[in-house]
């Protein structure tokens, strides 16, 4: 039997068209989640990056008597470090909506953001070493 | 909102917290389509439970109250599966078992712009779901190995063939693997590893 054959789309050299938000962008409106920024604490000069999934959270500060349940819960979870994606799946909150309260929290200064290592143009061999290691040992 | 007391969110067990030396976090991405195996993958691997994050695709009516006209969106939750290694004191992995259509991918910001690598996880019986995947990485840069998934009814195709109907370099792994199986799943990932050190080594200045 011969299996299928796949055909290259023809267009490749092209960029992948920019994903549009439902209703289309709107100028100066930052409802989406995904342009919320925050401050990583970690690139110099106060550099911006958005909140991963990966993202790791861990709180500096107890709970404010102002605190929404949610906020209460989320503080409550990252006593030590976790993921954002985690704390998406403990608080049944979707990941835009985890975005936003922590978005407030970092300002409150209530929690800090441990930004990922993302891929780099040139990969980092000493990190690939490290996470082959890592795996070698599970 | 409908919201659990913060007294009773589940959170995670005692031996599921991270060390506070943990610094960074590091992920990959198992791609490939409905019931291929990707949450049977993550969960044999992973040192946690697989949990899921889920993000909501709103299709109309962005930005009105929530409490009005709630009945008029149509919303469709998109989850993804996710599990946890830890490398290190320092250091974190994440994988993550994404559905194979690239409208969900920009749901979770830096999805695979940010990931070391994916592994396109595929089943013989149904190939041509992988066409798509294989070209979208291909356009976005993101490195890649195959897993041909093994269910016993599927159709066994040699390497080379299967390496012709993808259309694949020679240098891009394909490997066959059992998704329930940890030594297995492991293998995949330390296979997605060495190409990606491959790609670093080539990186190397003269
Ligand atoms: N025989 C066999 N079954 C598998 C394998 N991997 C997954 N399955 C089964 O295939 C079904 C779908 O797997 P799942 O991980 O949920 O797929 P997903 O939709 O990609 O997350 C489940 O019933 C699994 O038990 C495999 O390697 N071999
Ligand atoms: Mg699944």
């Amino acid at each position: 039997m011969t299996p299928p054959q796949r055909r290259r789309r023809q267009s490749r050299e092209q960029p992948p068209p920019e994903p549009v938000a439902a209703g289309g962008p709107k100028e100066g409106e930052q409802k989406n989640p995904e342009r919320l920024y925050i401050l990583t604490g970690a690139a110099a000069g106060g550099e911006r990056a958005p909140i991963d999934l990966v993202t790791l959270i861990v709180t500096s500060a107890d709970p404010p008597p102002t605190a929404t349940p949610e906020q209460s819960a989320l503080l409550r979870l990252c006593r030590a470090p976790l993921s954002v994606a985690e704390i998406s799946a403990y608080l049944s909150l979707p990941f835009g909506v985890v975005t936003v309260l922590l978005t407030d929290l970092l300002t409150a200064e209530l929690v800090q953001a441990r930004a990922p290592i993302v891929r780099q143009a040139v990969p980092d061999r000493s990190l690939l070493e490290a996470v082959m290691h890592g795996l070698q040992k599970l | 909102m409908d919201f659990k007391s913060s007294d009773t969110v589940p959170g995670p067990r005692a031996e599921d917290h991270l060390p506070h030396t943990t610094q960074a976090a590091v992920k990959i991405v198992i791609v490939g389509g409905f019931g291929v195996g990707k949450t049977t993958m993550v969960g044999s691997v992973s040192e946690i439970r697989p949990l899921t994050t889920e993000e909501t695709m709103t299709q109309a009516g962005i930005g009105v109250d929530d409490n009005y006209g709630s009945d008029t969106k149509t919303a469709t939750t998109v989850a993804m599966d996710f599990g946890r290694i830890s490398i290190t004191e320092q250091l974190v992995l994440y994988l993550f078992g994404t559905p194979g259509q690239e409208r969900f991918w920009f749901l979770w910001n830096g999805l695979f712009e940010g990931a070391l690598g994916a592994v396109v996880l595929l089943d013989t019986r149904r190939l041509e779901v992988s066409f798509d995947v294989i070209g979208r990485l291909e356009e976005r840069g993101v490195p890649f190995v195959v897993a041909v998934n093994s269910f016993p009814d599927a159709p066994r195709y040699p390497t080379a063939e299967l390496r012709g109907a993808l259309d694949l370099p020679e240098e891009i792994p394909i490997i066959e693997c059992d998704a329930r199986r940890r030594a297995s799943s492991r293998e995949v990932l330390m296979t997605l590893m060495r190409f990606l050190h491959s790609l670093a080594v080539q990186h190397v200045p003269a």
